[in-house]
């Protein structure tokens, strides 16, 4: 299949997928509930979950893994499930992908390095643990993502390269400050991710979730200020959720995202998909504009 | 204010814990908070000057968090520099000599498990000389009831991140002013607004720790 750093090089943008929290609260999935235990106990959800964004045009789809690392899974009580809960993630995005890739979500563990939470080598043996049950269920990439210090994301970079094949993708969340740059809520800026994400071997890089999609045409602006030519994936939320007749709805439509996905992909977006609040129909709609 | 108090409240700001600690860069192998709070005791400082340094840093440093100049881990370093003097004035908080501004409970609601906003408020608020009461996260409303029972005197924070979780908010917030409406409730959370906390019946609405501290520092007077 090749790699997908490679295959960016052919000058097609690629279309990745949208959300999953908000998709497996759609299908009812409750606060309080730990969503990745659902790859055991509700597995043709999830798989129904994958299957649409196939549908919608993805030429990758992620796993329902972003808190299925054991400090996350231990808040249930399910740490020691790490390696099965994991591995049928990636089994069942597998399933749904065809010939299509899976890029296997990491999230943050919650955890702070600077505070003496965990030491380095847990925080490792954590992510190793779990990139490899990922590889193990048929992934094709780790996608370590929602990062914001760059001490956690280089141990989960490094446990991945030194423990699977994965390739490696890294992506960071970024605020706007009041000053109108763009930092990590630990302080991290676009230009500076770049730069450490690159020297330690990240293959693709970038950033999800944030506050939209206008947000991420700046971000990836400071980018590629820094580097010109790392591929670079895009995961917008579809903005921040508001409080509407009680449910809660995500203010950017499709055609919102769409409308601004060409621009994206000029400024240097390589891999174009969603974040929270995103669904099929966004994916789609993303995928006839920039394709 | 005192020459100890200030030196105190600058090593809080600036996070130099103690003299091991490479941070800050500048200040690396001079003395920390734990240094000279201990020769400040030592040489006859009154702990209140101790715990006034405290409280005058971690404002410094909570008012330059809200204005987006320094970021978390600067607040976290602060926070241990924090503790680092806090723990010489241990027996002092015992023997009754200084005083805390008094108890503050603080939780996520239930369903959230979001919690460095909520440990930074705790740690400000700590830096302002209360005792903190942390019940973690995923917090029912039961739970927060208990622990008011405890401490009848106490003013109570929660925190959500999450949309869909800020209607356990409002129901943690109608059961607390229903059983004891004189405890003073404060919110705060990514998407919380000050008309959520009009409407839900909170006290304060704040949308840093900064604003929480000083919110209880003129409430308490
Ligand atoms: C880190 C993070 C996580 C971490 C949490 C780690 C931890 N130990 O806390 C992890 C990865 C676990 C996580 C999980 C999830 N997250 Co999350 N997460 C974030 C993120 C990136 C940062 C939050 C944060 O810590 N900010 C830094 C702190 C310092 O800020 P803060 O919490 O707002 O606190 C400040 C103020 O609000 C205030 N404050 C806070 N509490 C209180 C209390 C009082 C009394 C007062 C006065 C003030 C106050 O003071 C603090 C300091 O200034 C945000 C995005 C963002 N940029 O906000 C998303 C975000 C909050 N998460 C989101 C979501 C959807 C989720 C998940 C559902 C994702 C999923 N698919 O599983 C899960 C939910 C898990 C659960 N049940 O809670 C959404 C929420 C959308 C919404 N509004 O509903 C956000 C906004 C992302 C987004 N853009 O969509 N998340
Ligand atoms: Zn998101």
């Amino acid at each position: 299949m090749g790699k997908i750093s490679d295959m960016v090089k052919r000058n097609r943008v690629l279309i990745s997928d949208g959300a999953w929290g908000t998709s497996l609260q759609q299908k009812g999935l409750l606060a309080g509930e730990c969503p990745e235990e659902w790859n055991i106990s509700h597995r043709s959800d999830v798989l129904e979950i994958a299957r649409n964004y196939i549908y919608a045009g993805s030429d990758m789809i992620q796993t329902n893994s972003f808190g299925g690392s054991r400090f996350k899974l231990a808040h249930y009580g399910l740490d020691s499930k790490a390696e099965e809960i994991n591995r049928a993630a990636a089994e069942i995005s597998r399933e749904a992908a065809g010939d299509k890739l899976v890029i296997a979500s990491l999230g943050p563990t919650g955890k702070i390095l600077m505070m003496g939470d965990v030491s380095e080598e847990q925080l490792y043996e954590g992510f190793r643990e779990q990139a490899v049950a990922l590889e193990a269920g048929g992934a094709d990439a780790a996608c370590i993502e929602t990062m914001a210090a760059l001490d956690e994301a280089l141990c989960a970079v490094k446990a991945v390269q030194e423990n699977t094949n994965l390739e490696i993708i890294c992506t960071f969340t970024f605020d706007k400050t009041s000053a109108g740059d763009f930092r990590t809520m630990m302080g991290v800026s676009p230009s500076s991710m770049t730069t450490a994400l690159i020297e330690a071997g990240a293959e693709i890089i970038g950033s999800n979730c944030g506050n939209g999609m206008e947000q991420m045409i700046c971000i990836v602006k400071e980018i590629r200020n820094t580097s010109s030519d790392i591929p670079v994936l895009i995961h917008a939320n579809a903005g921040l959720p508001v409080v509407k007749d009680g449910n809660n709805t995500f203010p950017e439509t499709p055609e919102d995202m769409a409308g601004l996905a060409p621009k994206l992909a000029e400024v240097g977006a390589n891999i174009i998909g969603g974040c929270c609040g995103t669904t099929p129909a966004h994916i789609a709609a993303i995928a006839g504009a920039v394709q | 204010m005192s020459e100890t108090t200030d030196r105190i409240a600058l090593l809080v700001k600036r996070g130099k814990i103690n003299k091991a600690s490479p941070f800050p860069p500048d200040l690396k192998e001079q003395d920390g908070a734990d240094e000279q709070t201990k020769a400040a005791l030592d040489s006859g400082a009154k702990p209140s000057e101790i715990l006034d340094g405290c409280m005058k840093g971690m404002q410094e440093i909570g008012t330059l968090f809200s204005q987006n100049k320094v970021f978390v881990p600067d607040l976290l370093m602060s926070a241990k520099a924090m503790s680092a003097a806090m723990a010489h004035l241990k027996p002092h908080f015992q023997s009754g000599e200084v005083k805390r501004k008094g108890t503050f409970i603080i939780g996520t609601v239930t369903g959230d498990l979001h919690d460095i906003g909520k440990n930074l408020v705790s740690m400000v608020v700590e830096g302002c000389g209360w005792e903190i009461v942390d019940l973690g996260v995923d917090v029912g409303a039961d739970t927060f009831l208990e622990a008011i029972e405890q401490h009848p005197d106490c003013a109570v924070g929660l925190s959500a991140l999450l949309t869909t979780t800020m209607p356990a908010m409002s129901q943690t917030v109608a059961a607390i002013k229903e059983k004891s409406p004189q405890t003073r409730v404060l919110i705060g959370g990514a998407p919380i607004t000050r008309e959520f906390a009009d409407k839900i019946g909170a006290d304060c609405y704040s949308p840093d720790p900064q604003g929480a501290a000083n919110y209880l520092s003129t409430a308490a007077a």
